[in-house]
């Protein structure tokens, strides 16, 4: 029942083009467009707090969306995504301050520096998998975090770096609320991005790697190529997230781009769901509103006098972090397929709720 | 004569530790022929066809595909070449659709990549998906698969995974098709549609087909020439009714006793 097309009855594709749309049905891309355009009153009605978690959600998203190309559908490891997320955010202030490249520019430039990093570190992937991959590019993430305290010229060391905003015809998107139009056209493009290269030639090889990799070789399909570019195109995803995250802050400092992080982008993927662009997305936003929901739920038993203020507060910190951690063992348990899959389920319910004629 | 060859497999051995898979094995495949490789279990069948697609890399000896040399060239520059091949165990794309696996098949012919793919509607490829798109459903027809086209690959039955196999080894558009036992675990029925299709691509879509069958009825119906393995070596080669009526191979299919065989397992 679930693998049926979502297709409502009578709806006959006519041409191979129709038959490749991005949307299953009209109705559903009636109501993306719909809602994109809601978003774009957002911030006349949102305030700041929530326009702040749509941004975090943005620049986050994109990274997680590199992370389960590699991931999901290549069917690789990354423990060094957070640096790579880095080094983008780095890299664009880099090239704005010291080469004068526009920020605009200076962002999609950074993601393809942040690529070529990305496949630097990323080629003992064509010898190596699984768990010895993983150390390989853990190796990775402490070498970048390293390079970001050391490498005065480029990161500023540890003083930081400074980013300027993201300024087009001379204006620049220096508050949230315009700042948000730059997140939700960025997360729009690069989901674009991501859907039109998974149905491609280049996005084929890497599931038909990761299903059957003999098989995929002889089909024509170079497998230390792929495995490379996997590494490639799931650094330009982190790089550009990175890059929209320090120009968005206006400061780029080494301390946050940690193994956290990385692990955090895995367990987005993991939670929205491997192999899937939606997935990605659906993840993003769970760890990004998990904390949120987490503090005001104490903030409220707080108030209702439920629990004592202090204790529970001063441990907010633990509370979160095992919060994610719970929260990863009960989706890995109940849930393996993540959001995405519960989704599609739910889509499944309706089409037939009641009748689909 | 030798412009015709389009296979030539010569002095081929392949060893896995103490085993010997493979002693000396010669044969050529002219182009346009159905040529069928038969043995008992374990005689090194599809040893050889690793051999010539690239998975094993021999101990000596050479293959030369289209008069070049291959032997030490990887599986993926081989399909470029024209090389397309099916598996004994399926080995399709699980979780992908049936048309994105034949989609697969048209990986070298495609030109479209990494940063082009991205900008779908911009960059040509669209157009581009389209066109192979086309092509694909040809393939789907030709071999009556059209009605599981969009069906995850994985949740098909035996029967069905092999036809969709053997669409997306088509879809390379390879001069020569290895297939390894195409019809094995399947019924009457089935084994007659899928003997169907091999003559069809042999005599419609040119293709020349190096084919591992154990139904003798379907490999003596079917093929123009006949080598037999055994233990590794080839002990016999011709047209089917000279296979049939050799002494050797009844021997080696029936598990009588002789001396050839015997000597040869001696010599192991
Ligand atoms: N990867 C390998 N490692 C070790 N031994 C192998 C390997 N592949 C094949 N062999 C051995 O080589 C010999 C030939 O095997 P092969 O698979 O080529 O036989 P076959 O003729 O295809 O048999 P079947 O009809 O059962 O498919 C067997 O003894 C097998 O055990
Ligand atoms: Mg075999």
């Amino acid at each position: 029942m679930i693998t049926l097309s979502m297709r409502p009855c009578g709806d006959f594709r006519t041409s191979y083009k129709a038959d490749n749309q991005i949307f299953e049905t009209k109705t559903i891309r009636w109501l993306t467009m719909a809602s994109i355009g809601l978003l774009c009153f957002a911030p006349m009605v949102l305030d700041a707090y929530f326009l702040t978690l749509f941004i975090q959600i943005s620049y986050l998203g994109i990274a997680a969306l590199g992370l389960n190309i590699l991931v999901g559908f290549t069917g690789q490891i990354s423990l060094g995504h957070g640096a790579f997320f880095g080094f983008g955010a780095f890299a664009s202030a880099w090239l704005n301050n010291s080469f004068g490249i526009p920020v605009w520019l200076a962002i999609p430039l950074a993601g393809w520096l942040t690529m070529v990093v990305g496949m630097l570190f990323g080629s003992p992937a064509a010898r190596i998998k699984g768990l010895y991959l993983a150390i390989a590019t853990l190796a990775a993430q402490f070498i970048i975090e390293d390079f970001f305290a050391r490498a005065e010229w480029f990161s500023g060391g540890a003083y930081g770096a400074a980013a300027e905003p993201f300024t087009l015809f001379g204006f620049a998107f220096d508050s949230d609320e315009s700042f948000f139009y730059v997140a939700l056209f960025a997360l729009v493009f690069m989901t674009l991005w991501a859907t039109n290269l998974m149905r491609s030639r280049d996005g084929r090889a890497f599931v038909a790697v990761r299903d059957h990799y003999l098989s995929a070789e002889i089909m024509g399909i170079s497998l230390n190529w792929y495995r490379l570019l996997s590494f490639g195109v799931s650094s330009f995803f982190a790089g550009i997230g990175g890059a929209l995250y320090g120009h968005y802050l206006g400061f780029v400092s080494a301390e946050g781009f940690t193994l956290m992080m990385s692990v955090q982008f895995l367990a987005m993927i993991i939670i929205g769901g491997l192999g899937s662009v939606k997935g990605a997305i659906l993840g993003t936003i769970f760890i990004v509103l998990l904390p949120e929901v987490l503090e005001s739920t104490v903030a409220l038993m707080a108030e209702t006098g439920l629990v004592s203020h202090g204790s529970l507060t001063e441990g907010m910190a633990y509370l979160k972090e095992m919060a994610i951690g719970l929260v990863i063992i009960l989706f890995l348990i109940f849930e393996p397929q993540g959001l995405a899959h519960r989704w599609k389920q739910i889509k499944a319910y309706w089409k037939f709720y009641p009748f689909a004629y | 004569m030798s412009s015709n060859i389009l296979l030539d497999v010569s002095k081929v051995t392949l060893t896995f530790g103490g085993v010997k898979a493979l002693t000396d094995v010669s044969f050529s495949v002219n182009k346009g022929e159905v040529f069928s490789i038969i043995g008992p279990n374990g005689a090194g069948k599809t040893s050889m066809l690793n051999c010539i697609s690239g998975r094993y890399q021999p101990n000596s000896g050479s293959v030369r595909f289209k008069d070049q040399e291959i032997t030490r060239l990887k599986p993926d520059k081989r399909s470029v070449l024209g090389l397309g091949r099916t598996f004994q165990n399926l080995a399709l794309f699980g979780h992908m659709s049936v048309l994105d696996n034949i989609m697969v098949g048209r990986h070298h012919l495609l030109k479209n990549n990494f940063a082009t793919g991205p900008l779908y509607w911009f960059s040509g490829t669209q157009n581009e998906e389209i066109k192979h798109r086309a092509a694909v459903e040809e393939i789907i027809d030709f071999l009556e698969i059209s009605h599981i086209r969009k069906k995850q690959a994985g949740t098909l039955s035996y029967g069905l995974r092999k036809r969709v196999e053997l669409a997306r080894a088509i879809a390379l558009k390879p001069d020569l098709i290895l297939l390894d036992e195409p019809m094995a675990g399947m019924n009457q029925e089935e084994k007659e549609d899928m003997a169907r299709f091999i003559l069809d691509l042999n005599e419609e879509w040119g293709m020349t087909v190096v084919m591992i069958e154990h139904d003798m009825g379907v490999v003596m119906g079917i093929s123009n020439r006949v080598m037999v393995l055994d233990f590794g070596c080839k002990i016999a080669e011709g047209l089917p009714e000279e296979i049939m009526a050799n002494d050797h191979v009844r021997k080696a299919y029936l598990g009588e006793e002789d001396e050839m065989l015997e000597q040869l397992e001696a010599s192991l």
